[in-house]
């Protein structure tokens, strides 16, 4: 039974009216605009724009400023957005080994080509609260070093040399599109890393843990973590080849994993791969555990029903959005749903009630 | 930007080199230059966006990484020639600029615009990338061995 109301109109007007009023705040406090949002917040700017899967610094700052804060909310608004654009074409993959490197560590050889580079890490601060920063103040600008264009080659290339790494073989095919087509069981690797690196930061660092911990456990070192900006590149059809139409900052993870070898595959060194949208070092590293977690079939391992195994539970519960759509619809109205609730569990009283009087005369 | 790009074909370079100009820079510098000549639309400035793609494990085969904005546009100058722009971002007057530059490139104020436009562009972008290398090398670590054991 479906049953029009009406009557919730002006307290929806209002409601909004007192949201816009809440998210400005006390008005004697200065207005935050969007460029320091994307400038002074760029970590959740970025956040946003990898689950939001739409890399575009200013929407994104927009977004967070709209959802007063909450980033799930924020991720929501990008979502909606992207889907109001045409799409013009699919980039050609980007070069990572061509990236211009803010930050490039390596957690299984100290001395490699192109060095141990730090960038702007929290890493080694003391998670002390800095109070200079509640007063104004000018930031020193931070110390430069002359440097020569380094040639700065992935970890795993060493490795492959000796042959104790498997190889992750190039290939052309077309990747299929979880924004076109639904996402489809069994899902092949290209599907599961498009899942991943738009799925929820927590959820995934999550079940990341849970590989760590011993469910699913795969040993991994991060072989490589680089951030920095990577040159993309599109065919354009009235040209006739392709040009530089800009630029997207990236976080890379390879991890480089034991493998005592399978009935298929040799004892060697097996990978995970993590690529997120800006500087998304937790998510990305994140994102290489469950990979690799979730490659255990074509690498012959044993399935130890562990969840971040499991590709269907992963990756139907890894999207915040599908996610909270679902979690948040059920406190709209239900009412007659639980109309037609309440009438069976009184029938059902009723029917308990009877049988007991009957009982009891007999 | 690739330098390779440059060698192999100027065109590909300089629309490369527009598409990553800061906002604003190139209309600056090309209004500086140069009056702007007639023009008519082919595609009016259009807002859309590009999927970005990765490899798995860096090398192996391509995936879905997630959209970028982009702004798109195309025009011919009253003499014939034919600019197109594809630039990051939502800047329609951005995109016009860089359509304008890559038609009138094609003309015989090719050579101006080189010194006057692209030239100070491409000096500008270089800059910028160095400025942040060279923060970035100053983070690098320089392992020094404290003790060794064996003694």
């Amino acid at each position: 039974m479906y049953v029009a109301v009406k009557g919730g109109e002006r307290a929806i007007e209002n409601a909004h009216a007192w949201l816009a009023e809440e998210r400005r705040g006390d008005t004697d406090i200065a207005e935050l605009s969007i460029a320091q949002i994307r400038e002074q917040l760029s970590l959740a700017v970025n956040r946003v724009m990898a689950e939001g899967s739409l890399y575009d610094p200013d929407l994104a700052a927009l977004a967070i400023k709209q959802a007063r804060g909450d980033l799930i909310e924020a991720i929501f608004l990008i979502r909606a957005y992207r889907t109001t654009l045409p799409r013009f074409g699919a980039s050609e993959p980007v070069d990572t080994g061509a990236m211009a490197c803010d930050r490039r560590i390596s957690a299984t050889f100290k001395d490699l080509p192109g060095g141990q580079v730090l960038g702007p890490t929290f890493d080694y601060t003391h998670r002390l609260l800095d109070f200079k920063l509640a007063a104004d103040g000018d930031v020193p600008e931070a110390p430069s070093r002359e440097t020569a264009a380094d040639c700065v080659p992935h970890v795993t290339g060493f490795l492959n040399r000796e042959g104790l790494i498997e190889e992750a073989p190039y290939d052309d095919a077309p990747p299929p599109d979880l924004t076109r087509e639904p996402l489809e069981m069994p899902a092949e690797r290209a599907l599961r890393l498009q899942a991943l690196t738009r799925a929820d930061e927590g959820f995934t660092l999550g079940l990341a843990y849970s590989t760590q911990r011993g469910y699913a456990r795969n040993h991994a070192f991060v072989g490589e973590l680089r951030i920095g900006a990577v040159p993309v590149e599109m065919d354009i059809p009235e040209l006739g080849f392709a040009v530089e139409i800009g630029e997207v900052t990236l976080t890379e993870c390879e991890t480089v994993n034991q493998f005592k070898g399978s009935k298929t595959e040799p004892p060697q060194f097996t990978r995970g791969y993590g690529l997120v949208f800006g500087q998304t070092e937790r998510k990305a590293i994140s994102m290489a555990l469950v990979d690799r977690a979730l490659r255990w079939e074509e690498l012959g391992e044993d399935n130890v029903g562990a969840p971040a195994q499991d590709a269907e539970f992963v990756l139907y519960h890894a999207d915040n959005i599908q996610a909270t759509g679902f979690l948040e619809h059920i406190k709209l109205p239900h009412y007659v749903d639980f109309q037609s609730e309440l009438e069976l569990v009184r029938k059902l009283r009723r029917e308990a009630g009877a049988q007991q009087v009957q009982e009891a005369a007999e | 930007m690739k330098d390779t790009l440059i060698e192999n074909n100027p065109r590909q370079a300089w629309m490369s080199l527009l598409a990553v100009a800061p906002e604003g820079r190139v209309a600056t510098l090309l209004d500086a230059a140069q009056e702007r000549p007639a023009f008519t639309w082919l595609r009016a400035p259009e807002i859309g966006s590009t999927m970005v793609r990765g490899r798995a494990g860096a090398t192996g085969a391509p995936f879905n990484l997630g959209e970028m904005t982009v702004t798109r546009c195309a025009l011919t100058l009253s003499t014939g020639e034919v600019g197109h722009a594809y630039i990051q971002g939502r800047r329609k007057v951005d995109a016009e600029a860089a359509a304008l530059m890559d038609a009138m490139m094609q003309t015989t104020l090719a050579a101006r615009l080189r010194t006057a436009v692209l030239a100070p562009l491409e000096t500008e972008v270089k800059h910028a990338k160095s400025t942040r290398a060279a923060k970035a090398a100053a983070t690098k670590v320089d392992f020094f061995t404290m003790a060794r054991g064996e003694d």
